[in-house]
């Protein structure tokens, strides 16, 4: 499933005194791939890139790239680069003396009029020609964005690493450079490895994507895998979003499983022979609920709580019978008549048991 | 990062320099002063013991005491004369001058004489104060007295006077510092909440700027205690500091554990003196943000 | 402009004239430099610049300002070689008895100098360091390290660690890294600081006073005069010093203006 791998983490741990950034964790990233640490901020996805990175060294554990053991290396003898959260540009250069700085290190002494010649090309890899001789300060925060990239590339390393390059963004130019990025990888045909803590730049981006938490792995797999087939509540929750519902198990019925959800029966596609006899968590995406269905799909009686309005949809909050907690749903604008949707009023939407996500065991991870 | 075997042959070429240094020159000289202070005078020698008839006679001999005495006094007045006239510069420098680049300015100016020399800026009151000096002659001149007067110079007051001028800057740098980081919307919820100009100052200005009046008092008794050029220059007969003290017991006087007990003494003020400062100022510390 | 309340118009008054007070005397001295007369009062006798050359033809007033800028430069210099790796190390490393290290640096600072003098006295005569111009060097030097340390210090906390990273990441050795991207950047703080030690050390007499030997620096030089008596070079000499003193101002505040 993954080509040949190029950076494998191997049982790499990382402790700071008494507390565990990342537990002993195996990753392997292929040759080419766009992976993304996701997760909430303490989650250790900085830390393994930092330990990629070689600004970490790993308390227990083997980091190998290209093959080659680089555990104990220093950053300076590692075949990958680096675009900072911040940009980490040098305040006292100008924006090609920048780019250069990595081709103009000892250990790496590229010809000067080779020197030129590459930061031209980088500056035109991320549409900058004509900003050589401008300063960090004078750049907005794409064109450092921009400049940081080019500098991490210029060296042309077999993997890209970037630490939140689109953080520091406002929503609109985030979404540009998305696209950017997205280009850039598929250009140079590079390995990206990505940290971010926003789903939809991961679910928009990535080949694969490692959902992490309290520093150890929860879940890798490509997007629409992650969406679909979440393997916990904490992935279905953090990876789009998710009704979280503990359930009774009632029973096969049929090719379905049966579960009580308050005063309901709820049908899901979940083999019968994988049902536990203790209790379970049901997961119900919001966009999954829906005012019509098959004829196997389960329908759920609510009474309207709060309605939201968000442009051409609604986000409606329910209260089900027999259920405590609040259960969103989100819907077109268009589906609706506006008499349906006044407050206290009842609504009976659909879910198809294929939609219904089953979590059984450790509800916590 | 904590040094552990990894960092530590990185953190020991850097280190080793500055750490030998420092200890072999600095902290091991203090440290033999103190144990100095505890040696036997028998004159013409010293020999190294352990008494504290040093200190006994410092806290005893009305000699010793007088001078101790009036030199807490002197940096007393002094710091309190340098408050007086660095809070109104200070506090008009951070609030009422505009624009910046004035202000700047301005500060810039009250600095620039800290680095004109000390001794020069104390020699200045020689010739001002002096019998024939800069002010006799000016009012002798004007016709506002007939002969010149030998009041303002050698006395106390000189020595107070030339010590503020000297030392004013520090006392306001710290003060600066601290009330232009005021933020300016304070003061203006304070009025905004009925609060008049005055009241603002005492209820939000001053608790808020304690932390610069602490640490620019310190400084300015600190070096006024030690200072012995003024007294030399400017003071009288009754004008004795002890660091003039500190300089005759190894000059003249030739009696070395006696002026390293003195030494010692003025050391512990100093080193308490700061400790409570920096205490006082971690409590009193508040975030403005 | 709003007009000015009475207390307003007090404070203008009050830092006006704290700020004449911190000049007259200045003045007073550069304007008796020029006075034609032996005493300094008024009215002024007319204008000489007799008092520049009595200065300039005193070769022991010109052997110490000789020894004062030698003495300064090498101290100077010391302490920086020393004060820059320690703050160096001190940014960069945790371990036991960084404060007791830090405050030990910083206390000749706030104590008077004298006793920094004696305490150095006591030392050099016992291990054989005569009393000498070199004596005063390293006393200078160690008795400054605490300005060095504290300027350049609180220039490489405010440094983006991150950009240290970025300069390893892109290859460059810690030595490289130090030389093209940690220096530039603190490179005011050095500069800053340095002046400082120099000035402080022209000026300094306390320590020098107990650690000089027969050839003497400035400051001792007319310390000893006026202990004599006034002679109108000193406001010559010290009029030279003044303007000195203002061209290394300039000087700093043209080469600190930070570029960023």
């Amino acid at each position: 499933m993954i080509s040949k791998p190029i950076v494998s983490l191997e049982g790499v741990t990382k402790t700071y005194g008494n507390f565990t950034a990342l537990h002993a964790t195996d990753l392997s990233v292929g040759e080419g791939e766009f992976v993304t640490l996701l997760g909430p901020s303490g989650c250790g996805k900085t830390t393994t890139l930092r330990l990629v990175g070689g600004f970490e060294r790993a308390s227990a554990g083997r980091v190998v790239i290209s093959g080659e053991d680089v555990t104990s290396r220093p950053p300076y003898l590692r075949p990958v680069n680096t675009v900072f959260q911040d940009y980490a540009l040098f305040p006292h250069m100008s924006v090609s003396q920048n780019i250069a700085y990595g081709l103009s290190v000892k250990s790496n002494n590229v010809p000067r009029a080779e020197q030129a010649a590459r930061v031209a090309e980088a500056l035109e890899l991320v549409g900058l020609e004509g900003m050589a001789d401008r300063r960090p300060e004078e750049l907005s925060g794409g064109q450092r964005q921009r400049v940081a990239m080019a500098r991490a590339v210029v060296r042309r390393p077999r993997v890209l690493l970037l630490d939140e390059p689109l953080s520091a963004l406002d929503v609109k130019l985030r979404e540009g450079m998305q696209v950017e990025l997205k280009r850039l990888h598929r250009e140079l045909g590079i390995t990206f490895i990505m940290v971010t803590h926003d789903q939809t730049e991961a679910l928009a981006l990535s080949d694969r994507i490692v959902v992490m938490n309290k520093g150890r792995i929860a879940q890798i797999g490509s997007p629409t895998e992650l969406y679909d087939n979440p393997s916990t509540p904490y992935v279905a929750d953090f990876i789009g979003a998710a009704n979280l519902l503990d359930a009774a198990p009632a029973g096969p019925d049929g090719g379905f499983t049966m579960y009580r959800l308050g005063d309901t029966l709820i049908r899901s596609a979940q083999k019968p022979s994988l049902a536990l006899a203790s209790g379970a968590m049901l997961g119900i995406r919001p966009e999954r609920l829906l005012v019509s269905g098959s004829e196997v799909a389960n329908r759920l009686s609510f009474t309207i709580k709060e309605v939201l309005f968000h442009g051409d949809r609604l986000k409606l909050e329910l209260m089900m019978r027999g259920v405590d907690k609040p259960i969103f749903a989100e819907l077109a604008r268009t589906v609706l008549a506006s008499s349906q949707t006044e407050t206290g009023s009842h609504l009976d939407l659909y879910v198809e048991p294929s939609d219904i996500l089953v979590f059984t065991g450790g509800h916590a991870g | 990062m904590t040094v552990d075997r990894r960092s530590l042959p990185g953190f020991a070429a850097l280190f080793s320099l500055p750490l030998a240094w420092v200890i072999l020159l600095l902290i091991v000289p203090y440290g033999i002063m103190i144990s100095v202070s505890f040696w036997t005078r028998q004159f013409p020698l010293f020999y190294p013991d352990f008494q504290f008839g040093n200190f006994a006679q410092l806290f005893s001999d009305p000699q010793y005491t007088t001078v101790i005495l009036r030199t807490l006094k002197i940096a007393a007045l002094v710091t309190a004369g340098s408050l007086l006239l660095g809070y109104p510069l200070a506090y008009f420098l951070a609030f009422t001058v505009r624009p910046g680049s004035l202000r700047n300015l301005l500060y810039m100016s009250v600095i620039v004489p800290l680095w004109v020399s000390y001794l020069l800026r104390a020699y200045t009151w020689k010739i001002i104060l002096g019998t024939d000096g800069a002010l006799n002659s000016l009012l002798v001149s004007l016709g506002i007295i007939h002969a010149p007067l030998d009041i303002f110079l050698y006395n106390q007051t000189a020595m107070v006077i030339t010590l503020v001028y000297i030392f004013v800057p520090f006392m306001v740098m710290p003060l600066y510092t601290v009330l232009d980081n005021i933020p300016k919307r304070l003061i203006e919820a304070s009025e905004d909440l009925g609060v008049g100009p005055f009241m603002t100052f005492i209820q939000v200005i001053l608790p808020l700027s304690l932390g610069g009046v602490i640490a620019g008092s310190t400084m300015t008794f600190c070096l006024a205690f030690g200072d012995f050029v003024a007294p030399v220059l400017v003071g009288g007969p009754d004008g004795t500091m002890v660091a003039n003290l500190l300089q005759t017991q190894f000059g003249a006087a030739l009696n070395w554990p006696l002026g390293s007990a003195l030494a010692t003494l003025v050391l512990i003020l100093v080193l308490v003196l700061l400790q409570i400062s920096s205490r006082l100022d971690r409590a009193g510390r508040i975030n403005m943000t | 402009m709003q007009s000015l309340r009475w207390w307003q118009k007090g404070l203008v008054g009050v830092s006006l004239g704290v700020l004449a007070f911190l000049y007259l005397p200045i003045a007073m001295l550069i304007l008796f430099s020029f006075n034609d007369s032996k005493v300094t009062s008024f009215p002024l006798s007319g204008f000489t610049l007799h008092w520049y050359e009595a200065f300039l033809a005193n070769e022991g007033m010109l052997r110490a300002l000789w020894n004062s800028l030698v003495v300064a430069v090498c101290a100077t210099l010391v302490s920086l070689v020393v004060g820059v790796t320690a703050a160096l190390a001190l940014d960069r490393y945790d371990f036991p008895g960084k404060r007791l290290f830090q405050n030990a640096i910083l206390l000749p600072l706030s104590l008077p100098g004298l006793v920094t003098g004696i305490a150095m006295l006591n030392f050099y005569k016992q291990i054989g360091i005569p009393q000498s111009l070199t004596a005063v060097v390293i006393g200078h030097a160690t008795a400054l390290l605490g300005v060095v340390v504290s300027q350049v210090m609180a220039r490489l906390a405010k440094l983006n660690r991150r950009q240290l990273e970025a300069s390893a990441d892109l290859g460059a050795t810690p030595v490289e890294t130090f030389r093209r991207v940690t220096l530039p950047s603190i490179r005011s703080s050095v500069i800053g600081s340095a002046l400082l030690c120099f000035t402080l050390s022209f000026d300094e007499i306390p320590v020098t006073y107990f650690l000089t030997g027969r050839e003497v620096t400035l400051p001792i030089y007319i310390y000893s005069t006026l202990r004599r008596g006034i002679t109108p070079e000193i406001n010559a000499v010290g009029s030279l010093i003044v303007a000195a003193s203002f061209i290394l101002i300039i000087l700093s505040v043209t080469l600190l203006r930070d570029r960023r």
